[in-house]
């Protein structure tokens, strides 16, 4: 047993922020929550790329670095904490590439994992429709075999990236008489084909990140299909593992904690800081010890992934409990802001950049993204706790 | 980054659960919870020659010079089977103390009698403020000639009416209410004036009320240096925190997979209960505080175990064991039902225990204020 990190990974770790704070120094972005899913800043992306870290944890020969899940779990908390705008590649590196690695043929593995590792590659995830949210298998679009290509036809929704993406990942029905699970397969592959169109969808918090996407008549040659016909929902259990297991449910509000701790020292209320009324002492504490749990429970599902398994209950777990997390974070930064809370992000007097306010809308989505919180307590019942089918 | 047991740690686990199992069935830990001296002579003695009481003490001692983490293993085995009697204030409250802070001479004295199992320690530090912060100390130790007078009462002294010694924390220095002045006493447990009174008290632990009525304890017994002993004292508190984490994780692991288990078997509308998915949920929750704890108590016994200062990860471990121990039990009775609810069912045992080691070494408010002075706040 041990909980320390090896010299060499406290050096990386270093190197990530000196790198971060000279992009902070230059002025090049503002630290922001959700950044890993807002920020679109293919310059960032790009420098990132520079550095070689993109594709960490990924074979070398498909170049990539071969690091251990540790090594990228480092460099994520990094980018997280400082809330850097990594949105760009966030979905090719955290799981597309896990999903070509583990079921692409050879030249799909040496064709699309050097161009998402280019960070050029920006990704819709097309995996809900608006019949098939939790219940995923029974999604309609279908993909009907024509020659060397796939005809697709139907329509996607909450699909992440969609007004950026110039690839889509997306799930798809190719046998309509097998029983539900065993008809879909999986497709990745350019959006640059005629019949796709996207509708952005604005969300509670008045920004766009989710979209509809619409497909008439898309012509999807057979070479993009990932992995075996029929067996696309199978696959994508192991993708939806990675998915789900990132700090980025952890720490995607980190910025905000950091601001409200800061916030409860400078502000003061009857002559001395917030921070020393023995209530607010107590939320924060507890805030803390909730965050430093959920870091433990991040290194379960990265040693996982490091003893080379898709870690399905532990980021089933660890994705439910630090959702949790991030929903009180913001809640509680509300509470404390009090009347100040109400007061949007620009406007005057807004407290804290107005992140408690974007947070605490944005934050209900988390528990139902990538898996809401009842579905992935179905899934440890079953599988961790085998507990009988409902 | 390693969160496994070695394997030697492994084996320990397994010969103490196989043990603990087979000597501590519920009925003996009934009788001895009813009887008067709240444990087992022979059980005693044969934990002993297990070497379960000298496992960190060193071999020159007569002890096995295992580590803190290999006995958070043990503990946790301990905290599994419900295990009644005086070890956790034999070795956490008096061996590990004497081992820290104690002189050679102490040492030679002491320690060989702890692993041999010959001699039972606690350690009597509460008062009747109940809390453990310096202030709390008001117990007085007055200088006289080549000894000190001690005078009070402490309270929620573990196994005081069956020990031989106790380490007594008291102020020596009138002048001072704080950390300064503090002193730390082995005194003999036969002691002329000393009386204790056995509370009766929800985890049936044996919990007594001890009155020192001039007790008079020689001054090479001072632990450490006279005035200086809150240092120790938080040194103290600190292990048997996580020591008592260690208990709760073994306490609410057992909750957990009783609780999975019944759900499996007990039918209700022509189904197992643990079909439904609201318990179903409900197990899932308790599991998921069950892994905060584990992750946390090892990550502070670990930390312990390597001589690092941990006083955020001490405080971050007993606070989520405790608080997270009442949710566990509260959703183990929730789906155990009925038979839960009476005496003859197991569960009662975990139940009673879980609450007395949320309370004891620190609360969860308690250690929420360490966190957020560990904060910066």
């Amino acid at each position: 047993m041990d909980f320390r990190f090896s010299e060499e990974q406290q050096k990386f770790r270093q190197e990530v922020r000196d790198f971060l704070e000279e992009e902070l120094r230059q002025g090049l972005w503002q630290p922001s929550c959700d950044a890993w899913i807002m920020g679109f800043d293919p310059a960032f992306t790009k420098r990132i790329v520079q550095r070689g870290w993109i594709g960490l944890t990924w074979p070398k020969e498909y170049g990539g670095q071969g690091r251990s899940f540790v090594d990228r779990l480092i460099f994520t908390e990094e980018i997280l904490r400082y809330g850097a705008p990594a949105a760009c590649h966030w979905n090719g590196d955290r799981q597309i590439a896990g999903a070509i690695i583990h079921y692409g043929s050879e030249e799909q593995r040496k064709e699309l994992l050097p161009m998402i590792l280019r960070g050029e590659t920006y990704i819709g995830l097309g995996m809900s429709e608006p019949e098939a949210g939790s219940d995923l298998a029974s999604l309609k679009t279908r993909a009907v075999e024509d020659g060397d290509d796939y005809i697709i036809d139907g329509q996607k929704v909450w699909t992440s990236m969609g007004s950026h993406m110039n690839w889509i990942y997306l799930l798809a029905r190719t046998d309509p008489d097998a029983p539900k699970h065993r008809g879909i397969s999986e497709f990745f592959f350019p959006t640059n084909i005629p019949g796709i169109t996207v509708r952005p969808i604005v969300d509670i918090t008045g920004d766009v990140h989710f979209n509809e996407v619409f497909f008439d008549n898309v012509r999807v040659p057979k070479k993009y299909l990932i992995g075996e016909k029929n067996r696309g929902f199978y696959q994508i259990v192991n993708q939806l593992a990675y998915e789900r297991s990132g700090m980025e449910r952890l720490m995607g509000n980190y910025p905000l904690f950091e601001a409200l701790i800061q916030y409860c020292k400078e502000t003061k209320r009857n002559g001395k800081p917030l921070s020393e009324e023995p209530v607010i002492r107590s939320k924060l504490a507890q805030l803390k010890i909730e965050f430093e749990i959920g870091r433990l429970h991040m290194y379960r599902v990265t040693l996982a992934m490091d003893e080379g398994r898709a870690p399905v209950w532990e980021s089933a777990m660890s994705k439910a409990y630090s959702t949790a997390f991030e929903q009180r974070l913001a809640s509680i930064a509300m509470e404390i802001a009090g009347l100040y809370g109400q007061l949007a992000p620009k406007s005057k007097w807004a407290p804290m950049l107005g992140l408690a306010y974007h947070s605490y809308l944005s934050s209900k989505g988390y528990s139902l993204q990538a898996g809401t919180s009842e579905i992935l307590k179905n899934i440890l019942a079953s599988r961790k706790l085998e507990l009988p089918a409902q | 980054m390693d969160l496994a047991l070695s394997e030697e740690q492994e084996m320990l686990k397994k010969m103490a659960s196989d043990f603990l199992t087979d000597k501590f069935p519920k009925t003996v830990v009934k009788e001895i919870e009813e009887s008067e001296l709240g444990y087992s002579p022979e059980l005693w003695q044969e934990m002993a020659g297990l070497g379960w009481m000298g496992l960190v003490i060193p071999e020159k001692y007569g002890g096995g010079e295992m580590s803190f983490l290999d006995l958070a293993v043990l503990l946790e085995e301990m905290g599994r089977a419900c295990l009644p009697g005086p070890y956790f204030s034999t070795v956490i409250l008096g061996g590990l103390p004497i081992l820290d802070a104690g002189s050679e001479g102490q040492k030679q004295k002491y320690l060989p009698k702890i692993a041999s199992g010959e001699a039972i320690f606690t350690l009597a530090l509460t008062e009747s403020s109940a809390r453990y912060d310096a202030a709390a100390i008001e117990m007085k130790a007055t200088a006289e000639n080549n000894a000190y007078i001690l005078n009070g009462t402490k309270l929620f002294v573990p196994d005081a009416h069956v020990a031989d010694y106790m380490l007594v924390v008291a102020r020596t220095d009138e002048k001072s209410k704080g950390a300064d002045g503090v002193t730390i006493f082995i005194v003999d447990g036969k002691s002329p004036g000393i009386s204790h009174t056995v509370l009766k008290t929800i985890a049936s632990d044996k919990l007594c009320e001890v009155v020192f009525n001039q007790v008079s304890v020689p001054k090479e017994n001072i632990l450490g240096q006279l005035g200086q002993g809150w240092s120790e004292v938080q040194k103290i508190i600190q292990r048997a925190a996580v020591s008592k984490c260690c208990e709760i994780v073994g306490c609410v692991q057992q909750a957990l997979e009783m609780t999975v288990d019944y759900a499996k078997e007990r039918k209700q509308f022509d189904r197992p209960i643990g079909s439904f998915q609201v318990i179903q949920h409900y197990c899932v929750d308790m599991l998921t505080d069950v892994e905060g704890a584990r992750l946390s108590t090892y990550q502070a016994a670990w930390m312990i175990s390597e001589g690092l200062p941990c006083t955020q990860e001490v405080a971050i471990a007993k606070a989520w064991a405790g608080d997270a121990s009442q949710r566990i039990m509260a959703l183990a009775h929730q789906i155990h039902g009925g038979i839960g609810f009476t005496i003859d069912h197991d569960l009662q045992y975990y139940t009673r225990r879980a609450k007395a080691a949320e309370v004891t070494f620190g609360d969860a408010d308690f250690y929420r204020e360490i966190v957020a002075q560990e904060m910066g706040l």
